[in-house]
Parts: structure tokens; sequence; C-alpha cells
């Protein structure tokens, strides 16, 4: 991590530079990330299917859920997957509610292709769910610890004083997907930035908290830890609602990836050498 | 590649990758060194919180403002055991809770001897393995009581309750074939259909599980749970009689069942009717410590 590998060779043309821009730590941590991410969202589906119902406070109003997938059955005898969203119903049958399962039509609220376990077994998807938190956690922390004390963290999260000033420039930049060459490829936008800062700093922290603010033990260890999030109800569906930031953020993610020159971020994220072009177009 | 190429290629990689990962899971899981190796979270849950946990930590316990209006009832709501049925038409007058074991002095206590020990009152928040909560209202003894009139022997290091209610059949005509997923229940939702099929699929049969000695060649698996020393001694560990100032109605566990606080709602066992001190869980069920455990499921239950 200290120094830096030689340059690989043939990544670097006259027209294109190689920098250094993940160290391994980093690197190491973000695939451990993206692994744990993965399986503690297709676990916590797994266990969310087993009570598919969300509510506000500390305990749970079985006939006013916030959100609710369930299966029923319309006017012709046919069953239909629906999901309930503050009194409103829509038909989601095929993906929640009701979708095929070994061929099968199944009442599950998440499909079997987007659950660990795939079949329905909550046992299974809390021992998944509970090996990856901590891994996540000392992943994270470890990714914290390193940032900090490298300098990478604020490098890498906290946008220079000229970038807050331009903006409206980087938002341009993202509408049209035309990003900087050369100098200014060298360091993440201020877009780019405040994401990041917003995931690590608070979508990724809220989930932790919140999925301890459901645990009975933690709940009598920590009594102000629930009574934050206003209930262990109102922290199961916060857990919920930042699940669904966090799939969005992995959404944008990887669509930026793939649009910003796919190949390139992923020798970047893998060997650490990125290629900047001076100029001319987006290196592929 | 052109851009097509590519965008078909990297979705076509995405989604075997994909496939791959869920089998690859699935296979792990039931494999040999799978739960062994998923179980490292447990143990680290129960390290942690109980470094975190002293016995003075109290759930929190709510102005009775906030009790549910119904207390959902779950798991087995109704014992089809005949036994349980004979006790329950007695209105619990016949009623002799057991406790034994690695004990000094085994005891029995009726439900009025039990009313006669000292009490404890606590609105706490009632959480299920599944995700919802509910509010009550619980009197009872503390167990502490209990245990200390019986007095533990020193190898003493679990405290295991015995319940009254079967949910399911090992061997017997039951097992297997089509419905035999359907007769091992995957969460405490799911219990009643399993006991309403294995009285015969049919829910005006319901009752025709049975007694102490089963007049079938089915045998049957009643409920048991298990938690330790540190456990059995806080203060909010009880075994309640009364929920929301009324006698424990049926369907949550009549005439007696534990609260555990700190722990999800199967750790709190219903119909309890034997407490067995013992040192070690191997030779009890399938030696996992309680019934949902022999499934799966976490023997600490805290998180």
């Amino acid at each position: 991590m200290a120094a830096s590998p030689a340059i690989p060779s043939g990544t670097a043309t006259p027209r294109r530079e190689a920098i250094y821009r993940h160290p391994l730590v980093i690197r190491v941590a973000h695939w451990l990330n993206a692994a744990s991410l993965l399986i503690l969202l297709m676990s916590g589906l797994q266990i969310f299917n087993a009570h598919p119902a969300l509510y506000w406070g500390a305990k749970s109003t079985f006939d006013t859920p916030a959100l609710a997938i369930t299966s029923d059955t319309d006017a012709k005898g046919n069953a239909r997957g629906i999901v309930t969203i503050g009194g409103r119903t829509f038909d989601t049958t095929g993906v929640l509610g009701l979708s095929k399962d070994q061929g099968q039509m199944t009442d599950r609220a998440f499909p079997s292709w987007s659950t660990i376990p795939s079949g329905q077994d909550l046992a299974t998807a809390r021992r998944w769910h509970f090996l990856f938190a901590w891994a996540l956690v000392i992943n994270g922390a470890i990714y914290l610890l390193y940032g900090l004390v490298s300098g990478q963290l604020r490098r890498r999260v906290i946008p220079d004083g000229d970038q807050i000033r331009d903006f409206g420039g980087s938002v341009r930049e993202h509408l049209t997907l035309h990003f900087p060459k050369g100098e200014e490829a060298k360091r993440y936008n201020v877009l780019q930035k405040l994401t990041y800062l917003a995931v690590i700093a608070g979508l990724l922290p809220v989930m932790v908290l919140a999925g301890l603010a459901m645990s009975p033990g933690m709940d009598a260890a920590w009594p102000w830890l629930v009574d934050v999030f206003g209930g262990r109800q109102s922290a199961r569906t916060i857990h919920f609602i930042v699940a669904n930031l966090l799939v969005l953020f992995v959404i944008v993610h990887v669509v930026l990836v793939l649009v910003s020159g796919f190949w390139n971020n992923m020798r970047g994220m893998v060997t650490g050498w990125f290629a900047i072009e001076k100029d001319g177009a987006t290196p592929r | 590649m052109s851009n097509l190429d590519r965008r078909r290629f990297l979705t076509t990689v995405a989604a075997l990758g994909g496939t791959a990962m869920l089998a690859g899971c699935d296979r792990f899981a039931g494999s040999a060194y799978g739960p062994r190796t998923l179980k490292a979270g447990e143990d680290a849950n129960l390290f942690v919180q109980r470094l975190l946990l002293s016995n003075a930590s109290l759930a929190k316990e709510f102005p009775d403002s906030e009790i549910s209006a119904v207390f959902k009832p779950n798991g087995t709501i109704d014992p089809p055991d005949k036994a349980y049925k004979a006790l329950a038409a007695s209105n619990f007058s016949t009623f002799k809770l057991e406790v034994g074991g690695l004990v000094e002095r085994p005891q029995s206590f009726g439900l009025a001897d039990l009313r006669a020990l000292p009490s404890r009152t606590q609105t706490t928040r009632h959480d299920c393995v599944e995700g919802w909560s509910c509010i009550g209202k619980w009197s009872g003894v503390p167990l502490a009581e209990v245990l200390n009139r019986a007095g533990l022997k020193p190898q003493a290091r679990y405290v295991v309750f015995h319940c009254a209610d079967t949910l399911e059949y090992a061997g017997g005509g039951l097992e297997g074939g089509k419905d035999g997923a359907f007769l091992q229940p995957e969460y405490p939702s799911a219990v009643r259909h399993v006991q309403v099929a294995a009285a015969g699929n049919d829910a005006d049969a319901w009752g025709g599980a049975p007694a102490e000695e089963p007049e079938e060649t089915r045998t049957p698996i009643r409920y048991y749970e298990s938690i330790d020393l540190t456990d059995a001694f806080h203060p909010q560990t009880i075994l309640a009689y009364d929920l929301n100032g009324k006698p424990l109605p049926v369907s949550n566990g009549a005439p007696l069942r534990l609260r555990l606080e700190r722990q999800l709602g199967y750790k709190q066992a219903k119909y309890v009717m034997r407490i067995e001190v013992v040192e070690s869980l191997a030779r009890i069920g399938d030696g996992q410590g309680g019934y949902w455990e022999d499934r799966g499921y976490e023997w600490y239950a805290g998180i």
C-alpha cells in the first residue's frame, strides 16, 4: 500500500496516463463491502417475508400497516400479489406478493430469486444476515480507520472549495454524461464525493443502528437507541427504507461505472491502476 | 465489442453470476460446515451482548396506555393435547408446575401456590422473530423465587421449560410424502397449519392429538425452551400467570408462560408444565436447546 507497484506496461500510451488510484486496503474493503451488502440485502428480503408488513411506532398496528406485501383473490377468483402503501393498493402479481417458486405460484412477499435462502427459511436467513452484518461492520471499521489515518477518506468524500463553487457544472456533466478529462479526472467530482459521504457517514451507519435497535438485547443495553428511531417498529421501517436507498445508490453507482468506462473502472478497483485520458474520448 | 454486445454480455454475466451465487449460498447453508460457519454470528452476538448487559439492564417498561389492543397470539394458540384440554376444562385447578432436575429440593406448585409467592408486574414489548411487536402487561412470579425454593445443585447451568403443546409428530403416518414439508413449520405463524394438518387436515377434528401416552404410533414433539442462569436470575424473568390484569388466556399460554424480556418471542415458552435444571442441553430434544433451535433458529435470541 505504501509503495505503489510499478506501472504495468501497455496501460500508458502517450495520450493516456496511468494513476495508482485505489490502495489495496480500499480495493479489498470495496469488494468485501459489495459482497456483504448483497448477502445482507437478499437475506434481509427473506427475513422481511416472514412478516411482510411495516409499521410506525413501538408496536405493530396490524390493521393499519404503513406498507404490506400480501396476496389476495380478485373477483374472478384469480390469485393476485398486492402491495399496500398507506392505504393504496397496487397489483404486483408475478414479482411482489405472488411469484413463481420452483415453477409454482407461491404466496411470498419478495420472489425466490431475490432472497437468501431462495426457499422459505427465516432461520437460515437470520444466520446469513447476522454473520454478514458483522463482516460489514468490521470491514467498515477497517476502511474508516485506514481512510482517516491515510487521508484517503478526506480526499475521497470532502469536496474541495472550487468544486462546491462549480456545483452546477458537475450537475451538467452528469446530465450530459460528459465527465472531465486530464487533471480534473484525478479527483472525484463534487456529486460523487457528496454521494459517497452520504452513504459512508449517513446511510450505512443509520442502517446498522436501525438494525441494532430491533434487538431486544440491545434495547436493554442502550435504551436511547430505539428511542432515537421512534420505537422498534419505526426502526424496522427505517431499516427497510434505507435498504431501498442503498439499492438505489448501487444502481446509480453501477450505471455510472458502466457509462464512464467499465473496464478502466474495473481495472482501477481490482489492480489499483486507473487510466486518465489527457484529452479526447473517454478511455475504454 | 460494440456497445450492444457489451451490454448483452454484461447482463448475461450478471444473471449467471446471480443464479450461481444464490445456488451457492443455498448449498453452503446445507453443507456439513455451513451451519457451523453461519453460527459464528450468533456466538458474536451473545458474546458482545453479554459484555454490554448487566443483571441491572432492564428491558424498557411502558406505560399502560401503550398496551396493544390485541396481544397477537402466535405459535400454538390452542394446544391439541388431550391432557392439556382436561387441565383447561378444570380451569387449571389441577395444574401443578413441577420443578426438578439438578435441584436440592424438587418442588411442585399449584397456581394458587405461585400466586402466593412474591410477584412482579411489567408492561413490556414482545418482539416476534418474524418482525412484529406487541405490548402487554405481565404479572407473575420471578423465576428466581421458584429456583431459590428448589435450590440449584453446583453443576446446574441451564433451566429447561417443558411445555404442554404438541407441534408435530416424529415418525408415524404423516411424515414424508406430499404433505411432509407442510408438516414442518418454518416459523411460528405456520405452527397452527401444521397442528391442524396433524389432527387430520380437518380443523373440526382439532383436538385429536394424544394425551401423555401416545394412543397412536406417532410420537408427539412438544414445545420446549431453555435459558442459562444469567437470564434465569434476571429480575424481569418471570413465570407469568396474568396478561393485562386478567388470567392468561389459552391463546397466550395459559396457565403459565415464561417472560424473558431481553430476547425474542420464541424463547418465551407458553403452556409451561415442568421446569428441569440441567448441566447440558445435549440430551433434550435434538440437543440445540429448544423446539425452534432444533430447527435452525438461534439459541441466543437477543437480536
